[in-house]
């Protein structure tokens, strides 16, 4: 059991790639998170213009992006673009995947708190000369940060996670490193590691958010 | 100033008609309103008071009729909205502050962002209107610290900060508690012998009596009665103002 899971010699081998398989989880980590919201939000305010058709497709989409697996989704494209002529790599796929997974729960987060900002802030703020745009940036928006900002952390805490997928389309991050280095030395060492360094950078992330959160509750 | 100004109509309301669905709310109203007056409108509720107010600054767009606005018909094509909004204030029942802002940012975001004015001309401008409701010492505090009143008397202050040619106030003491409703209608008083013109939807008759220049009574959606406040009061000509009143006053 020992020298399975936690052989100190494999241990040393192994770390510099985990090491380096860390900067890509990390890299496309935050890739994805400010892509995915940055998109979520795009949607959600596209989503409050009220415009049936963009909307239907709006929901259509976000829809399919929830409800099929990331991993599905992260497979289907890397094998399948290449068939209409693009040729990505498979960091590229999996930022792009897991960005449209993100931004997909994203858009319904913001949505959602949009719409739970009183309707009569919108009146107070058009009544004083703002435009519907700016009604929502400067008013509107402020405060439906507030509500969504813990389902956002914990999304992306979670997407960030799930950046491990990214391994079946061998992009060498920490899990790809791991199961490499698995079958290399016939030994489990390497995913001892690999869990070692997901707690690395999920734990600060984690104590982050919740610091984020208290930071922004009202001031009464 | 000049003196013409002083009986010349800012509002003219005519025929107005709005509907929601198959509910006709205002079935035809004619009212106008002179510079400098103060103008009241009573009437139980669901009968349109609210609606007609926010008519005029088109947060509802009448189905029928016309309004106008310093001689412009508000609902012209080529109007901007955003730009008449700027001219008339509107002070809500729920105060609608913004709460994720101090006072003073709750005064001077329109003046910013929506009229273009730097930010120490703003807050200059900002302090200047939160003194004149009395709570300039509260300008950093947040709508959440604040009263009722004085959320109230903020909101006053965000919509006078704007300099607007006519305020319209939707009951606006309706949800202070009592004590605190004293406060708000001196913030009035002053405003009506510094001169703005008001039409104010309220059920605080005791002070419609000792300051309103008239009284308008709504029922169904029309104009019942209107006039001075002492013959709205004192000798109601139609049955249904009388009927109103008694209700109201034996509550």
């Amino acid at each position: 059991m020992i020298d399975s899971f936690f052989n100190p010699q494999i241990m040393r081998q192994v770390l510099p790639s985990i090491i380096d398989g860390m900067l890509i989880t990390v890299a496309l980590s935050i890739l994805v998170i400010l892509s995915g919201t940055a998109l979520g939000l795009g949607l959600a305010t596209v989503r409050t213009l009220q415009n049936k058709p963009t909307n239907l497709l709006i929901v259509f989409v976000v829809d399919v992006f929830r409800a099929i697996p990331p991993l599905v989704i992260l497979i289907v494209a890397f094998f399948a673009l290449p068939y209409v002529g693009i040729q990505l790599s498979g960091f590229v796929v999996a930022w792009l995947c897991l960005s449209l997974v993100l931004a997909a729960f994203c858009e319904e987060i913001f949505w959602a708190s949009i719409l739970s900002v009183h309707k009569g802030q919108w009146e107070a703020a058009r009544s004083t000369g703002f435009t519907f745009l700016q009604t929502l940036r400067y008013v509107v928006l402020p405060q439906a940060m507030r509500l969504a900002l813990p389902p956002l952390t914990n999304r992306a805490i979670a997407i960030g996670k799930s950046t491990a997928l990214a391994s079946v389309v061998a992009v060498p991050e920490i899990l790809n490193q791991a199961t490499s280095a698995q079958a290399q030395f016939a030994n489990s060492t390497p995913l001892t590691l690999a869990a070692l360094a997901y707690l690395a950078i999920f734990i600060p992330l984690v104590v982050l958010s919740r610091r984020i959160e208290s930071r922004f509750m009202w001031k009464h | 100033m000049q003196l013409t100004h002083l009986s010349r109509t800012i509002l003219e309301i005519e025929g107005l008609r709005k509907s929601f669905g198959d509910a006709e709310v205002l079935k035809g109203v004619d009212l106008s309103v002179t510079v400098e007056e103060l103008v009241f409108i009573i009437g139980p509720s669901g009968s349109g008071k609210s609606t007609l107010l926010r008519c005029c600054n088109r947060l509802e767009d009448a189905s029928g009729g016309t309004i106008r606005f310093d001689g412009g018909d508000i609902s012209a094509p080529g109007v901007d909205v955003n730009e008449l909004r700027r001219h008339i204030g509107m002070v809500f029942q729920s105060f609608n502050l913004y709460p994720h802002l101090s006072a003073l940012a709750n005064v001077t975001l329109a003046l910013q962002k929506a009229a273009g004015q730097s930010k120490d001309e703003a807050e200059e401008r900002g302090r200047a209107v939160l003194d004149r409701v009395g709570l300039l010492e509260k300008a950093g505090a947040y709508p959440g610290e604040l009263s009722g009143g004085q959320q109230q008397r903020v909101a006053i202050a965000r919509a006078l900060a704007l300099e607007p040619r006519i305020l319209l106030m939707d009951e606006p003491t309706s949800a202070l508690d009592p004590e605190l409703v004293g406060s708000v209608l001196n913030v009035i008083r002053e405003l009506k012998a510094s001169g703005m013109t008001m039409v104010v939807v309220s059920h605080e008759m005791q002070f419609a009596r000792e300051a309103a220049d008239r009284v308008v009574f709504i029922d169904h959606g029309e104009i019942v009665e209107e006039g001075p406040p002492d013959k709205i009061f004192g000798a109601p000509e139609r049955e249904r103002t009388r009927a109103f009143l008694q209700r109201i006053l034996k509550a």
